[in-house]
């Protein structure tokens, strides 16, 4: 492996204190990984920085460099990440609109790393976080630091006006918590992202994440236990939880879709929108599913 | 002929920025109980409680063309019904003054405190976003109904310019309010495992804000904000200090027992500001008011080391 600049650079102002070492070692252990040529897109990501080397919403750059050495890792090696059609993708705002499954949104941090790491122009896409997740200890600052946001309207319609990509995921914890006997099957689309579509004139990007729904497969769900934590739900599943199998990801992406009309049609207008969207990423998943050669 | 400006509360530290800002270019009469030490020599103070029957006096005679509201208190220390008594109270007293002696401004400080930290907030609140403040924190709730109050007062009172600012967390190297005071604890605690962005402001550039609010046809509610928003940890971290991260659930009620037992000057629900977003969109300020804030974000968060020396604009003023 070539010795990169930013690699050089480390060797001279080492980070100081424990937890800028383990910064350093983790944003070499990135470049180490994807080379001068991930090295190249990082530096041409672009952020409204302060003083502080933050953006208004909280993202902070250097730490979202070091930050996605594990899950490029997981990329590469655990998930071995193949996406098919992400040149469709337009620079400028996008909604990415993508199922959901797996019991833990690892299908979310992929495909914000396909975005940041094959995507053209490199981006960090947002993804629109349940409200609960915000209220976690530790998990609310990583999601905001690598530029993660609580899904409101408002921090929605403002991001995608600065022309940022989102993620949604429209099934929501209906999907990720659902269990293994409805693996494939959409759950019920909420309307929300249609509005904002309609609404700030975005074209919608139709995604099928193909593998996700074997990593953790949902055997019961535990509500008794959901109610206690505080938890929208508790499927048990026979993974040792964080860690999913192996199985291999597939992200096939959609020509863009652009719709015309009133943010403020009757709801019945609008599921005829949705349900193309649905029926979008419903057709991509069997393709992918035909497509694949195995689960892992 | 109505000129003067009358400040309620003259005699607090943004008060007395303030005065010290406008009294060059306005007639400036101050009201406040407490003593003015060092005030301009031009400056006309009443001391007087906001509450008494006397305030009216100086409505009677003052020829006041503008009422700047700054008159409220914070001290977590008082009674709740003098705090109650003082603010809403005092707020109805002086705005109803106002109306009946022709004054043509009102101009309300509040605070972005209205909004309320919460989980679910948007990363940016605007000025129509509901007031929560005392929703989880119901000892303010009087601060929430002194803005509402004057909210009503921009209906009932038309033909009044009525302006509300609210501006977000005030510190400056002489401010004493609980954001001030926190960021001097040499070792702090924190919500372990929360780091929520936070906006500072200096009171100077308060003071800016509030004197670009007296300008002819502003009117309405504004958020003011200051140089950005960074991380809380980011803040700590500049000032050198050693926070000590304390976990959410034993947080609380720990701190709850300190405050009562006066060994810490926080109300435990301040905590929430130590956990959950309260940052706001100040782009209407800047719009409207042409309010930008003059002190960078270092300048701001090293204001309360006492380090910044102060920079009182001369040409400053409304029209």
């Amino acid at each position: 492996m070539a010795e990169t600049r930013a690699l050089a650079r480390y060797e001279r102002d080492k980070p100081r204190g424990l937890f800028g070492r383990l910064r350093g070692a983790m944003e070499k252990w990135a470049l180490v990984q994807g080379g001068p040529e991930l090295e190249a897109r990082l530096a041409r990501l672009v952020a409204p920085q302060n003083e502080y080397g933050v953006d208004p919403f909280g993202m902070e750059l250097n730490f979202t460099r070091a930050a996605i050495a594990p899950v490029l890792w997981l990329y590469k090696n655990w998930f071995r990440v193949e996406t098919h059609g992400i040149e469709q993708v337009p620079a400028g705002k996008v909604m990415l609109i993508a199922n959901h499954s797996g019991q833990l949104p690892f299908d979310a941090l992929m495909l914000g790393t396909a975005m940041l790491v094959e995507a053209e122009p490199p981006r960090v896409a947002r993804a629109m976080l349940e409200k609960w997740a915000v209220s976690l200890p530790f998990v609310a600052p990583l999601y905001a630091r690598i530029g993660q946001v609580v899904g409101t309207p408002e921090n929605c319609r403002r991001l995608l006006a600065a022309g940022e990509t989102i993620m949604i995921f429209p099934e929501g914890v209906r999907g990720l918590n659902k269990l293994y006997d409805k693996k494939y099957q959409l759950q019920e689309f909420g309307r929300g992202f249609m509005r904002l579509a309609l609404e700030t004139q975005t074209p919608i990007v139709p995604v099928a994440v193909v593998g996700a729904e074997e990593q953790a497969p949902g055997l019961f769900d535990f509500k008794a236990g959901a109610r206690l934590l505080g938890f929208p739900s508790l499927p048990i599943t026979p993974t040792l939880l964080p860690l999913p199998l192996p199985v291999k990801y597939h992200l096939w992406f959609g020509a863009p879709i652009r719709f015309t009309g009133s943010p403020d049609d009757d709801d019945a207008e609008l599921d005829g929108k949705v349900r193309e969207v649905k029926g979008q990423i419903q057709s991509l998943l069997q393709h992918g599913l035909e497509e694949r050669k195995g689960i892992f | 002929m109505k000129d003067a400006v009358l400040i309620t509360g003259i005699s607090g530290n943004l008060g007395r920025v303030l005065a010290k800002q406008l009294h060059r270019t306005e007639r400036v009469v101050g009201l406040d109980r407490r003593a003015f030490p060092g005030a301009p020599k031009d400056l006309e103070v009443h001391h007087l409680d906001i509450r008494k029957r006397k305030v009216e006096e100086i409505f009677r005679h003052g020829e006041m063309k503008a009422l700047i509201h700054m008159a409220i208190i914070h001290d977590p220390r008082l009674p709740q019904a003098e705090h109650h008594s003082f603010n809403v109270l005092g707020t109805k007293a002086v705005l109803e003054y106002a109306a009946k002696y022709g004054v043509k401004k009102v101009v309300v400080l509040s605070s972005a405190n209205v909004y309320g930290p919460q989980p679910d907030n948007d990363n940016f609140l605007t000025e129509e976003s509901p007031l929560l403040g005392s929703q989880r924190f119901p000892e303010i709730r009087d601060l929430v109904e002194v803005d509402m109050w004057a909210q009503q007062y921009m209906w009932k009172q038309p033909e009044v310019e009525t302006v509300i600012v609210r501006p977000v967390h005030i510190i400056g190297a002489t401010v004493r309010n609980a954001p001030a005071n926190y960021l001097r604890i040499a070792r702090p605690w924190t919500i372990a495992g929360f780091d929520p962005m936070v906006q500072l402001i200096h009171e100077e550039d308060v003071g800016r804000a509030l004197a670009q609010a007296l300008e002819p046809g502003v009117r309405g509610v504004y958020n003011v904000v200051g140089p950005g928003e960074l991380p809380l940890s980011a803040v700590l971290a500049e000032l050198g200090r050693n926070p000590i991260p304390v976990p959410h659930l034993i947080a609380r009620p720990l701190l709850e027992k300190l405050f009562q037992y006066r060994l810490a000057g926080f109300p435990s629900n301040e905590l929430d500001h130590l956990q959950f977003l309260c940052t706001v969109d100040g782009s209407r300020a800047e719009r409207d008011l042409g309010f930008r804030s003059r002190y960078t974000l270092r300048e701001t968060i090293r204001s309360v080391l006492g380090e910044v020396p102060p920079r009182v604009e001369r040409s400053q003023g409304a029209a």
